[in-house]
């Protein structure tokens, strides 16, 4: 039994969030509608005092709440950058909500709720603490899809998305009484020991439905379904939401449990990681090209993202586990300054998401266009810039761990994958221009700007990632 | 007859495979698929609480608890959205759900 004062110290941006969160709702039910702008700001207030504790509390590992709750470098990497993609996305929602008029107090104690879920569940270190996390985050990622209430593709989004979440979960939690059962403990350590020397047929079936109900949160194929359709239809800064801070969430689970719980069985998921990792690599490159709507196409493409992220996982060494977490700030880096820019497409006060609304950009809007132009190429890897070392350190540990099929194929995707990156940056500077976009303001040009810069000159300073990365992945071994 | 652990097993097994097959096969109504997530999650308490009673391992039951706790919660939260969506749409058919396609 740990001291109760430890465990605070190890779990404090937790405990501030929650009990924030709380007094927030206090808040916006005593000063009642209009409060929506003090609770925004109080909100953006918290998330950032919850990642600033990320970095001034105890180095160092720590198990605390009964064993439940693991605090280390690895955590504290992967809930930076969910609480970078949640505050980011907040900052970027408020003019959107206030001109779509549903800025309501609730919505950004929804975002704070999902992102503690976030930071729960990376740092689950058993089986009820991974579920319980998964549906703090998801039952307030279901609400927030369907926030425009009176907007019938938005809260169809929701409905999509929770009939499928309901049944991914329901998937999880199969898997996971299933390895209850069979090794007698949910900690992930106990499951090791259990499954060490002999692993029977029943925690192999566990382990691939616990799998699949992660793979749904991941949004990688074959469960990647709703994926397209609930970032089409929920309001922008949500799906700016969805593309970034889950994501990080629930990779991070999923090095964690498939690291911790089952070392001694390496090939039996490497198997199941290989497959899914191929099938979105190639399904974001291929179903991408025909779309017209750009929040569709951003789906696709991070569908191919995350299959691109586990070709690393695939690996199953340290340098694999570097590789994902580099991959995935990166992704973070480039997803959030792409939903900047969509994020400023509004012409004559209407936010529009056609991929022909960028015709003709460079002419009516130089500094966005090249912006756009620099992360469509860092998303299709292209060399100097960020998103070709991505992918260079996740295919480059497959190599080392002789999966060749998987890093020759996964190569192939991303070149066609580069087609329809490159045709928006085709359509932005050769097009005949469309209606140019209304003026988008200070923060949507800064996130674009700052975002873009970071992918442009990650390759003169790569060091303070790579050095974190490397600390992180190594407290996972 | 002695019923066992497997018998447990099995009808949770039954059960949670009706539940998806619920969800996938149907093409009615939205509501029964509410019904099969419940059934899903249900077939997962039996799976819990059996395994906990022949492990002689109470966490199994701790953990069933917490699952009906989430459960409520999300059947709340999806009957809202459901209400929702039947302001805007008029129908609650499966095949309605068709705005977005691709």
């Amino acid at each position: 039994m740990t001291p109760f004062s430890f465990s605070i110290a190890h779990s404090l941006p937790e405990v501030v969030l929650a009990a924030g969160a709380l007094l927030l709702v206090l808040i916006g039910a005593v000063r009642g509608e209009g409060s929506g702008r003090l609770i925004t700001e109080l909100s953006i207030g918290l998330l950032g005092i919850a990642f600033l504790l990320l970095f001034t509390e105890l180095k160092g590992k720590a198990l605390i709440w009964d064993d439940g709750f693991i605090d280390d470098a690895f955590g504290r990497f992967m809930k930076g950058l969910a609480l970078i993609g949640g505050l980011v996305t907040l900052i970027m929602s408020r003019d959107f909500l206030r001109r779509e008029k549903i800025d309501q107090f609730e919505f950004p104690i929804l975002l704070v709720l999902a992102t503690l879920g976030m930071m729960m569940l990376i740092s689950a270190q058993n089986l009820i603490g991974l579920y319980l996390g998964l549906e703090l985050m998801s039952l307030a990622l279901y609400v927030v899809a369907a926030f425009q209430r009176d907007n019938v593709r938005a809260s169809e989004a929701g409905l999509k998305y929770f009939a499928l979440g309901a049944l991914s979960s329901g998937m999880l939690l199969y898997g996971a009484s299933l390895l209850y059962g069979f090794s007698g403990t949910v900690s992930f350590q106990g499951i090791a020991t259990a499954l060490h020397g002999h692993a029977s047929l029943g925690p192999i079936f566990g382990l691939v439905f616990l799998l699949s109900g992660l793979a749904f949160k991941m949004s990688v194929a074959p469960f990647h379904m709703w994926t397209p359709d609930v970032y089409e239809g929920a309001p922008t800064p949500v799906t700016a939401f969805f593309a970034s801070a889950p994501k990080m969430a629930a990779v991070a689970i999923t090095l964690r449990v498939v690291m911790t719980a089952f070392p001694s069985i390496t090939s039996q998921w490497q198997q199941i990681i290989v497959f899914i990792s191929l099938l979105s690599m190639a399904i974001g490159s291929f179903a991408a090209i025909g779309q017209t709507n750009i929040k569709r196409l951003m789906a696709y493409s991070s569908i191919g993202h995350m299959g691109f992220a586990l070709v690393g996982l695939a690996s199953g060494t340290q340098t694999g586990i570097e590789g994902v977490l580099i991959y995935m700030s990166i992704y973070l880096v480039m997803t959030l300054g792409t939903f900047a820019a969509i994020l400023s497409m509004r012409v004559g006060g209407v936010y529009v998401e056609k991929i022909s609304d960028l015709a003709g950009l460079s002419r009516t809007n130089g500094t966005m266009a090249i912006c756009i132009a620099m992360l469509m190429f860092s998303l299709a890897g292209v060399p100097p810039l960020a998103g070709f070392f991505s992918k260079w350190y996740v295919f480059n540990a497959a190599v080392q761990a002789n999966l060749y099929p998987l890093a020759v194929l996964g190569f192939l995707t991303s070149v066609v994958s580069a087609f329809y990156y490159l045709r928006i940056v085709k359509i932005v500077y050769f097009d005949e221009p469309a209606p140019s976009f209304d003026p988008a303001g200070p923060v949507l040009t800064g996130v674009l700007v700052v975002s873009t810069l970071l992918v442009v000159f990650f390759a003169f300073m790569p060091a303070p990632l790579l050095s974190a990365a490397a600390a992180a992945a190594k407290s996972l071994f | 007859m002695d019923i066992g652990l497997s018998h447990y097993l099995t009808v949770a097994a039954v059960l949670f495979t009706m539940g998806v097959m619920g969800i996938i096969l149907n093409r009615k109504n939205i509501i029964i698929i509410l019904m099969s997530v419940e059934l899903i999650l249900l077939s997962v308490n039996i799976n819990l609480v059996s395994f906990s009673s022949f492990l002689g391992d109470l966490t199994g039951q701790v953990f069933s608890l917490f699952i009906l706790t989430v459960a409520a919660a999300e059947a709340a939260i999806g009957l809202a959205i459901l209400v929702t969506y039947f302001r805007n749409r008029g129908s609650i058919a499966v095949e309605d759900i068709n705005m977005m396609k691709g």
